[in-house]
């Protein structure tokens, strides 16, 4: 991390940056000397690499669990119809920007919103009679996010080009806006919902059982799952809410992690996490020094990266054939 | 631990699937379920391991009632071995599968201790998956992860074992090596069998199942006689104790003609078609 905060469009000395995030952390040593370095360490790199890790153990953390709960390899945030109810609320938000319904909601707060409110539409139809099953969980997640994504692209289609752009540089992501006084918030969540999901490591050990199975050995399958959609609707509205609809991260990670050090969750989930940050942190890194001064976002750059590598372990790998 | 069925009645979708169904294992017994497909077997057993909420009746293993359990006490009484088990298991390991079985031992704050690992490396011994223990389940045979599931549900250190169609799919010599196991363990088990010969084999009793109620009950000898044979399971058959003990049906190679079948056995409660 304290490499990835030297490197940018201008590059600091590790030591340099070691020091001045060491003054501000514990306020030992000297205060530094040259304000405008202080000003680009502390006040943009450090919130914005912090953040970046965060959010990639958000979404990591977040995929693997949904893809355990609904039992599908495929699912993550994306596929459940989490992003883009995010991605309805901010874009709504950009575009209608001072309308009156949405007063006093920033853009953030909206992607929050809209990722709970798909969460919650998934949770209501995904059941019947009080029963979750795995596959209707994911249909209803998949139909709920084409909903979302139409009235998306119904609301661009009324965009004017700039905010299109703002628009799009919002789906594909980007931890750039980072400021210190929303990180507490996103570590927050992000850490106490990764901790309470890491304790269910074994119930979701057991959830791969099948649900009957699960069933007798002492698990309430719908009561976990429950309980589990709301965590991970929570985690992923919230870092998606910072960041925008970031993809990939929340798919692959998680297999990544199974792939090479199985699948028990007590483990997975938090590898998954420490991947999943420092993916992401270095993922930003090259988002910022790849064409500098300009910036890439980082949806583009998440798979364009991460993809070949995952194709090339899931060859290599036996225990799928 | 004794198993008591009590005058059961199970609804899905507001079709009755069991009626008025008593059934009781005693410690140590082994009962065989038997009956043809659709009868409703699998629904008894997810009522005994506390699946599916009878509309009318209980279930007891032991004194209580399982309703009147949690879920984690009810798991620590009653395991089974299920159809759909090991649905989507990739990536975890034979040793994982099996220590799934300690899940209702512990809370969400529960680590592993010495317990669990004892548990676990017994299960894994008896049931003979020491040698592929390391190896992914989706890798197995299909004798092999039976072998495991039945030590995942020895490692629940169970009263209670139920079984569904354990050795369904298996050759021959692995049926006999299970039934093997499951006898030497001494925990009461209710099996739902489709192999008559192999549940005349294997149980001390025999329940069978037709249409949602139990038609008869009772030893082995008592329950399969050519009357049952003929009327529920449609085949012209006799059972005879052999000079070595074991229990076997011998079939003629005629099946019932389907208007000679008679009706049902009890036809009290299904009225004849005739």
């Amino acid at each position: 991390m304290i490499v990835a905060i030297s490197i940018g469009a201008v590059d600091v000395p590790v030591g340099d940056v070691w020091r001045i995030v060491l003054h501000h952390v514990t306020g030992a040593g000297p205060a530094p000397s040259d304000l405008a370095l202080d000003q680009i360490v502390w006040n943009f790199r450090t919130p914005r690499v912090v953040l970046a890790a965060l959010v990639g153990a958000g979404l990591a953390v977040s995929g693997a669990v949904l893809q355990t709960v609904v039992s599908n390899p495929l699912a993550d945030p994306i596929v459940l119809g989490f992003s883009y109810g995010a991605t309805l609320g901010a874009v709504l938000v950009i575009t209608l920007g001072g309308g009156a319904a949405l007063a006093g909601l920033g853009v953030s707060a909206a992607a929050f919103l809209g990722a709970v409110a798909a969460g919650a539409l998934v949770f209501a139809l995904g059941q019947r009679k009080g029963r979750m099953a795995p596959t209707r969980l994911v249909l209803a997640g998949v139909a709920v996010g084409y909903v979302f994504l139409s009235a998306t692209s119904f609301v661009q289609l009324q965009a004017t080009p700039t905010e299109l752009r703002t628009v799009m540089f919002w789906m594909l992501g980007s931890v750039a806006g980072a400021q210190w006084d929303q990180l507490p918030t996103v570590a927050v969540v992000v850490l106490v919902t990764t901790t309470l999901l890491s304790l269910f490591g074994r119930r979701l050990n057991v959830l791969l059982a099948g649900d009957e199975s699960a069933t007798a050995l002492g698990v309430d399958v719908n009561r976990l799952r429950a309980v589990l959609l709301v965590l991970s609707a929570l985690l992923t509205g919230t870092v998606i809410a910072v960041a925008g609809s970031i993809g990939f991260v929340g798919l692959m990670i998680p297999h990544l992690v199974r792939l090479t050090t199985g699948a028990d969750h007590r483990r997975l989930l938090p590898l998954t996490a420490l991947l999943g940050a420092v993916y992401l942190v270095l993922v930003d890194l090259l988002s910022r020094t790849l064409d500098r001064p300009n910036e890439l976002p980082l949806g583009i750059l998440t798979a364009l990266l991460g993809a070949p590598f995952f194709l090339w372990l899931l060859r290599r790998n036996k225990g799928l054939d | 631990m004794k198993l008591t069925v009590d005058q059961l009645h199970i609804t899905l979708d507001r079709t009755p699937i069991l009626r008025d169904v008593s059934l009781e294992a005693r410690k140590g017994d082994i009962v065989g379920l038997v009956g043809p497909n659709g009868s409703g077997k699998s629904t008894l057993l997810r009522a005994v391991y506390r699946s599916l909420r009878p509309a009318d009746g209980a279930v007891r293993v032991g004194e209580d009632d399982v309703w009147a359990l949690s879920p984690r006490a009810a798991a620590r009484r009653t395991a089974a071995v299920l159809q759909d088990a090991g649905g989507n298991t990739t990536g975890l390991t034979v040793t994982e599968i099996v220590a799934l079985g300690r899940a209702p031992h512990h809370g969400l704050l529960g680590r592993d201790g010495a317990e669990d690992h004892r548990a676990v490396t017994d299960a894994v011994d008896r049931c003979g998956v020491r040698p592929f223990a390391d190896r992914d389940y989706a890798s197995l045979s299909g004798g092999e992860r039976q072998r495991v599931l039945l030590a995942r549900a020895l490692a629940q250190n169970p009263r209670l074992l139920v079984l569904d169609e354990l050795t369904n799919h298996l050759d021959i010599r692995a049926r006999f090596e299970l039934l093997d196991l499951i006898r030497a363990t001494g925990i009461t088990t209710l099996a739902v069998l489709h192999d008559l010969d192999l549940a005349a084999r294997l149980c001390d009793h025999l329940a069978v199942l037709y249409e949602g109620s139990v038609v008869a009950a009772g030893p082995v000898l008592d329950v399969l006689t050519p009357q049952i044979l003929a009327d529920v399971f449609g085949v012209r058959a006799r059972t005879e104790r052999h000079a070595d003990g074991v229990i076997r049906i011998t079939y003629e190679a005629q099946p019932l003609a389907h208007q000679d079948a008679p009706d049902v056995v009890s036809a009290d409660t299904h009225p004849s078609p005739a």
